[in-house]
């Protein structure tokens, strides 16, 4: 189950928001060859987990995060993490698209600009064109790098804030349902993209839509009452749930 | 358990009789309801009718009023300046002591002299008070008069300027109606009331003084309140954690902002005058005073603005590897500057037209010169025409509407331009 190639590697996590307790004892790794989706009914604690692996559950106030997640082996709870470097490393790309109210050419260019990853303006442009080439965008927005990011499709948006989380050239990049606010075909595209970043990045994907896993996951993790249930090989979770709540999930008896 | 959930269906449905959606008292009331929605548009339109109508009165009776107070009536007069000049030469009032040369010479008597002598004795009296003071400017522009007689337009005295704006009595007003027939006389727009400052006589006064001093104090409230303040609700949204403390700071934000501003006065006249003993009248004081003031309503605007401000873009920028500062400064500030600027507007607007905590802090003084600096005494719009309000001669009453038309267009240029501001940013965002 864990390979070589792993990227991140939790251990015994328990997360809190207050009093109340949101995620138990869960041990999973994630690696780079294999897209991670991980599954599971609302308020299962799939997208809590998901932020506990770049720190965004920081900002939520009286969260607390115990165990160990580690990325290349450095504990990123440690206080020698930097967590404006981390999550450069761990991008993520969010349920709701968010680009910046700002031009495509600066959605792109701000991560980028901000780490100092750019020598010059011809190294910015080649920056700004191979991810959104890399996000199946570049020709789509080619002629209007200027125009603001918010007038984009919402399908358009949502690769616009992938483009914008590969700029960074991260090392792992987090999806919290991604295609959840867009229609079929944008998912399609969406989707379509993931299959092909894989392997250069380690892509963890949170999702509702279970033909979604199948389609795009190489493994799969099923998450119930802030428990990780199963975690195994796409197909193995799908065919042959080893678990009856999985296995209840999977057929639809309730979630 | 479908028994029990199918029963209290079924005996409603035989209770209830069908509803009669085309019956009269429907009908009613859907009457009804269309004359409720008519009654209130009618009573919004006839509020928004009557506070136009208010805002009309009052910009047309200062028009009306005012118009005039920008005018100012001059009599033409023939100086013989050779006659006090005493062996002074031009070169004399083009050189270094060229001031002390000029008052050297005893103008006054020269602009009596020179009416007496072109419209009869008694004739001094048809002049303003400040007339000399032309002859003055008229010697400093051109030294060479002082060798020869000239003919120089000096403003007449209050009683003829009134008389020939229809307003004076019978007596002065044939005076008036010979002189204009002459040519000797007439009325016209007037610069002094643009270039100078406070004065005793009327004909002599100007709305400059009180201009730069109101736009002194509003630059020191400006530069102060607003980064101060917008800084204070950044501070307070962005990073303070939430606890008592911060929830006392709010409630005291809010009390602040609806304090009378009287008591900010007395805080600037009790903090900046008595304890850092800071000059009295100054721009700098009125301008920290009322920053004071200013601050909490900035803050309030600002916290709104930036609570506005969708917690995805946050979210994005976080994920992206932004720090908090970068956050801020790269996305939550430009999005919020909009609300930010229009509460600073409202803030200054509010600043501008204030007087009493002025008056506190001694900006009420007789000042009849303009402000040359932040710490020389002044005095502002508001004030200065609540002093000229209270002033007994009639030729006040017309500058005081004057003094508030140019109030009023300050204040309307400053809300354009906050306008404008705003329309800007949203543009670019």
């Amino acid at each position: 189950m864990i390979k070589a190639s792993q990227k991140m590697k939790a251990r015994d996590v328990n997360v809190f928001y207050g009093e109340k307790q949101a995620i138990r004892n869960v041990s999973i790794d994630v690696d780079t060859d294999n897209v991670t989706a991980f599954i599971g009914p609302s308020g299962c604690g799939k997208s809590t987990f998901l932020r506990t692996l770049n720190r965004m559950n920081d900002t939520v106030a009286g969260c607390r995060v115990e165990g160990s997640i580690e990325l290349d082996g450095e504990d990123i709870y440690s206080s020698g993490m930097d967590v404006v470097l981390l999550r450069a490393r761990v991008g993520m790309v969010f349920q709701k698209p968010n680009p910046f109210p700002k031009s495509i050419y600066e959605n792109i260019s701000y991560g980028p600009r901000i780490h100092g990853l750019a020598e010059n303006k011809a190294a910015m442009d080649h920056i700004v064109e191979t991810s959104l080439q890399r996000a199946g965008l570049w020709n789509e927005v080619k002629d209007r790098l200027n125009e603001s990011g918010t007038a984009l499709s919402g399908g358009q948006q949502q690769r616009l804030c992938i483009a914008r989380a590969i700029a960074v050239d991260p090392e792992v990049i987090l999806m919290d349902e991604p295609c959840s606010a867009l229609d079929p075909i944008a998912t399609a595209k969406i989707e379509e993209l993931i299959t092909e970043l894989r392997g250069r990045f380690a892509i963890v994907i949170v999702t509702h839509n279970m033909q979604q896993a199948a389609r795009v996951s190489q493994r799969t993790a099923f998450f119930h009452l802030g428990e990780l249930v199963e975690y195994g090989a796409t197909g193995d979770i799908f065919t042959n749930p080893t678990q009856p709540r999985t296995q209840d999930y999977i057929t639809g008896r309730y979630g | 358990m479908s028994e029990i959930a199918l029963r209290p269906g079924a005996d409603i449905a035989v209770a209830r009789t069908a509803t009669g959606w085309k019956s009269d008292t429907m009908n009613r009331r859907v009457a009804r309801r269309y004359a409720s929605e008519r009654r209130f548009r009618a009573v919004g339109l006839f509020a928004v009718v009557l506070s136009g109508g208010f805002l009309a009165f009052l910009l047309i009776s200062m028009l009306i009023g005012g118009a005039r107070g920008f005018t100012q009536t001059e009599l033409k007069l023939t100086v013989d300046f050779p006659s006090i000049a005493a062996g002074t030469t031009a070169e004399a009032l083009k050189g270094p002591q060229a001031d002390e040369t000029i008052a050297a010479l005893d103008l006054e008597t020269l602009a009596s002299t020179a009416a007496t002598a072109g419209y009869g004795d008694g004739s001094a009296a048809l002049l303003s008070d400040g007339a000399w003071l032309k002859l003055r400017s008229a010697l400093k522009d051109d030294p060479t008069l002082i060798t020869r007689k000239a003919v120089i337009w000096v403003p007449a005295s209050v009683d003829i300027d009134m008389a020939a704006k229809g307003k004076g009595d019978g007596e002065h007003k044939k005076i008036v109606d010979r002189l204009k027939a002459q040519g000797n006389l007439h009325t016209g727009i007037s610069t002094t009331f643009f270039t100078s400052a406070d004065s005793t006589d009327p004909t002599a006064v100007g709305i400059w003084g009180a201009f730069k001093g109101t736009l002194l104090t509003m630059l020191i409230t400006a530069l102060l309140a607003f980064p101060v303040g917008t800084l204070a609700a950044l501070y307070l949204e962005e990073y303070a954690p939430r606890n008592a403390w911060t929830d006392m700071i709010e409630v005291s934000i809010n009390n602040l902002a609806a304090v009378p501003s009287i008591i900010f006065g007395l805080l600037g006249l009790a903090v900046f005058l008595n304890f850092f003993n800071m000059p009295r009248s100054a721009p700098i004081v009125g301008g920290l005073t009322l920053a004071l003031m200013t601050m909490p309503v900035i803050v309030i605007a600002a916290r709104n603005a930036i609570k506005a401000v969708p917690p995805s873009i946050r979210d994005g920028a976080l994920a992206m590897g932004a720090s908090p500062i970068q956050v801020v400064f790269h996305h939550v500030l430009p999005l919020a500057m909009p609300g930010i600027l229009t509460g600073t507007i409202i803030g200054m607007a509010r600043a501008l037209g204030e007087t009493a905590p002025l008056i506190l802090i001694g900006m009420r003084a007789f000042i009849s010169s303009p402000p040359a600096g932040f710490t020389e005494p002044a005095t502002v719009l508001p004030v200065q025409i609540f002093l000229w309000s209270d002033e007994v001669s009639a030729g006040f009453v017309e500058k005081t509407s004057a003094a508030i038309i140019v109030l009023l267009v300050f204040l309307m240029t400053m809300n354009a331009t906050a306008i404008y501001l705003r329309n800007h940013f949203e543009r670019r965002w």
